[in-house]
């Protein structure tokens, strides 16, 4: 890299674009959601299943994650790599709790027939809900990698991969704000519209 | 101008380097240097467009005659769908991508891309992607709903056999693909700059791939969630698309086509940018009007995006919404007519050079005029009611690819394969070439302007004969031969150039931007020192510095003293 370009390290920008077409992806998958929800209408006592309270307190889980991980983050840049451990642990367990409430949701609809192939509502409702989980796990894999590591004493903000953990952050924070959305237009706006 | 940098290397050191020339095709399997990966880009490109013309040779027997039946409706419908599918996503795709990855990094004055493995990792998928899509003939017939796959065709009530199915995948893993390489080459164009080199310093070219990555990371997510979406229908019986049960057949006409006008504009900014260099090194001339060319650039960018239902005009989406996308359509052609004019005030005055690569940048100028002009006819509603799915469509689609990406990718093509090879692409042939493919791509397309208007139908595999449709079909199908022979003959010229071509030099055309201050072809290590850039020609202000103080051993002074770079082809066994 050349001196005059102060810019930020590739990754940060590498991950910042790969969150904005992330983004228009998500984007696709709302907007086919809520044009499925006008144009076909979906089914209320299919809509009513949802469990607005239970998943609203996975989502407090997902959202306090992040605050976790800007937390891990502090600590590494202090160089306290037990702070850092303990902080990553809990974000990859609140991250997993999330991934088991939406798994134990997804057999609750299933059990009470509503499935991908079952109607307009569940198609809309497994893919947007099904690539928001498969992110999160994506972004559990990677904070995983980064926690072995550390474990390892093979990680810290010295050795050029300290840009990992903000990297990954990015995009674990990217994933939760997708998550407020898909919450927001899925769970909260049908109670107070008739989607 | 005394100031010299010391070019980097890559951080991090290439995983390929292990292997040796003498192990040949692993050699390049393996490679991560953006110039080899560049090369089988293009590679990639000319061989999916030889099976791509093949099948549009095939078309134009069919219908040279009417109520012919030398291919069946199915065969046909698989042809024209696999015709279209290729040219766009695994012959244009991998063409602008092989001179953006081979050029960018040798005109910001950088030697690697910014992530090597990633860029190798972009290749290929695109290069699965097509053979996966191309397995689907072996598999039980091809996709046969047309490049845009409209719903409810492409669902399983409709197309059984598997060929959907190929089409989603492999365009689902070729997308990914070019999305990361758009990352890769953003990141490179805005953190491996050549000290000096501010944005707005940037070669015209690098400004078209800089722009147009952005454009395409914001436009190929929505095809990819179109394709997942029809993937999990055909697989999983989901309900996006299927009328019958409830689904959406308009929801893919908007998500495709969200991608899908972006898309052409994807498909020919970077020969924009080709040709901005091509118009002022063969002109004599810097730019005229820079700042026009490169804000027009971000001005169709953000445009493209409002234009997509001019697709879906007879779609009966209803007045008020034709009208918006009557309007911004012609909006659009705006900041591309700023480009012609800009173009044509470089070669005003200018001391013109007519080398083949020129001869395809003012053809272009031409042909893309023609088929922008057909565009703009149908952003008027009523026209397009009238002539939308006719062959009018056909012709207009063709002079805009082939008359503008083609021609600016050929125009590219024999301007950089001197420094890609060290060898002079043969401009007495290449002449030839020029005037057999003009003249068959005019003779196959300009008659199909009339068929439409005459009502010709698109996409049927025969037609009765009625007055005047066998001879102008005839006539097209003569263009096609012309032009798939002109096709052949390009593939002789590079091969004999490459055999036996004149030794090009690292400057053959006395050009201005950096890659020419590499040798040709350029080392692994494209540059060893660059004097920090001052201005936006910067290898023509190192030879005017060079011609006023001369300095013994001077690495810039690349006419008369071939700079330490100069490598043959030993130095790639070295390595």
């Amino acid at each position: 890299m050349t001196t005059m370009h102060n810019n930020q390290p590739d990754n940060k920008i590498m991950i910042k674009l790969v969150v904005g077409t992330e983004a228009m992806f998500f984007l696709c998958l709302i907007m086919a959601f809520i044009y499925m929800a006008y144009h076909s209408g979906f089914e209320p006592h299919e809509l009513n299943q949802l469990d607005l309270r239970t998943t609203g307190i996975y989502t407090l889980a997902l959202i306090a994650s992040s605050f976790t991980l800007l937390l891990a983050d502090r600590c590494l840049k202090k160089e306290k790599m037990r702070g850092l451990k303990g902080w990553l642990c809990l974000t990859l367990l609140l991250g997993a709790t999330f991934l088991f409430g939406q798994g134990k949701e997804y057999i609750r609809l299933i059990r009470g027939s509503v499935t991908l192939n079952g109607s307009v509502f569940g198609s809309s409702f497994f893919t947007l809900t099904g690539f928001h989980g498969l992110h999160v796990f994506i972004g559990l894999v990677i904070l995983s990698i980064i926690l072995l590591l550390a474990f390892l004493g093979d990680y810290d903000k010295t050795v050029g991969r300290g840009s990992a953990l903000s990297t990954a952050a990015i995009y674990w924070h990217f994933v939760d704000i997708v998550w407020i959305v898909v919450f927001a237009v899925v769970y909260v706006l049908p109670e107070f519209t008739r989607l | 101008m005394e100031e010299l940098v010391t070019i980097p290397e890559p951080d991090r050191p290439f995983p390929g380097l292990g292997v040796s020339s003498n192990q040949g095709l692993l050699q390049w399997i393996s490679s991560v240097d953006h110039k080899m990966i560049g090369i089988m880009y293009l590679l990639v490109s000319l061989l999916f467009f030889l099976i791509g013309g093949l099948l549009a040779l095939f078309m134009r027997v069919q219908l040279a005659l009417p109520l012919n039946h030398f291919l069946g409706p199915e065969a046909y419908n698989q042809f024209f769908t696999m015709h279209g599918t290729t040219m766009i996503f695994f012959v244009a795709m991998p063409a602008v991508f092989g001179f953006s990855v081979y050029f960018v990094p040798l005109m910001i004055g950088a030697n690697e891309m910014a992530f090597p493995r990633l860029n190798a990792f972009g290749l290929w998928l695109t290069f699965f992607g097509g053979l996966l899509l191309y397995f689907s003939f072996l598999a039980g017939g091809a996709p046969d709903a047309g490049w845009f796959n409209y719903a409810p065709l492409n669902e399983k009530n409709y197309s059984i056999g598997p060929g959907i199915d190929y089409y989603a995948m492999g365009l689902l893993i070729s997308g990914i693909g070019s999305v990361v390489t758009s990352v890769n080459l953003i990141v490179t164009i805005l953190n491996y700059r050549v000290k000096g080199m501010a944005l707005h310093k940037l070669p015209l070219f690098v400004w078209m791939v800089l722009v147009n990555s952005f454009l395409l990371l914001a436009a190929f997510p929505s095809l990819n969630a179109a394709l997942a979406m029809l993937l999990l229908d055909r697989q999983f019986n989901a309900h996006f698309f299927n009328t019958g049960s409830g689904g959406s057949a308009l929801l893919w006409q908007h998500l495709f086509w969200i991608f899908g006008h972006p898309e052409v504009y994807i498909l020919i900014l970077p020969p924009f940018g080709i040709l901005s260099e091509v118009f002022q090194v063969f002109s004599r001339k810097p730019i005229f009007g820079y700042p026009f060319v490169a804000a027009s650039s971000v001005a169709i960018a953000l445009l493209a995006f409002g234009v997509w239902a001019h697709h879906m005009f007879a779609v009966g989406l209803g007045n008020p919404v034709n009208t918006f996308f009557s309007a911004s359509s012609m909006l659009i052609g705006i900041p591309t007519g700023v480009k012609v004019f800009n173009w044509l005030a470089t070669m005003y005055g200018g001391k013109i050079r007519f080398s083949v690569s020129m001869l395809f940048a003012i053809a272009f100028l031409i042909e893309f005029t023609i088929g922008g002009l057909s565009g703009i006819a149908f952003s008027i509603v009523p026209i397009d009611w009238q002539l939308t799915d006719t062959y009018y469509v056909v012709a207009h689609i063709h002079y805009v690819f082939i008359g503008g990406t083609i021609f600016g990718l050929l125009s590219g093509l024999f301007y950089w394969f001197p420094k890609m090879t060290g060898k002079m692409l043969d401009e007495r042939a290449g002449k030839w070439f020029f005037w057999l493919f003009v003249i068959g791509f005019n003779g196959t397309f300009l008659v199909q302007h009339a068929l439409g208007m005459l009502g010709m139908p698109r996409r049927v595999y025969t037609y009765p004969a009625l007055p005047a449709y066998g001879i102008l079909n005839f006539i097209s199908t003569a263009g096609a031969f012309l032009m798939g022979g002109s096709v052949l003959l390009l593939v002789f010229i590079i091969r004999r150039s490459l055999k036996r071509g004149r030794e090009a030099g690292d400057d053959p055309w006395d050009a201005y931007t950096l890659e020419w201050a590499a040798a040709s072809p350029p080392a692994l290590k494209n540059f060893d020192t660059l004097p920090v850039v001052t201005g936006r020609r910067p290898f023509w202000d190192m030879k005017l510095a060079a011609r006023k103080r001369p300095l013994p051993g001077d690495p810039i002074n690349a006419a008369t003293n071939p700079p330490h770079t100069k490598k043959t082809g030993d130095d790639y066994d070295a390595q």
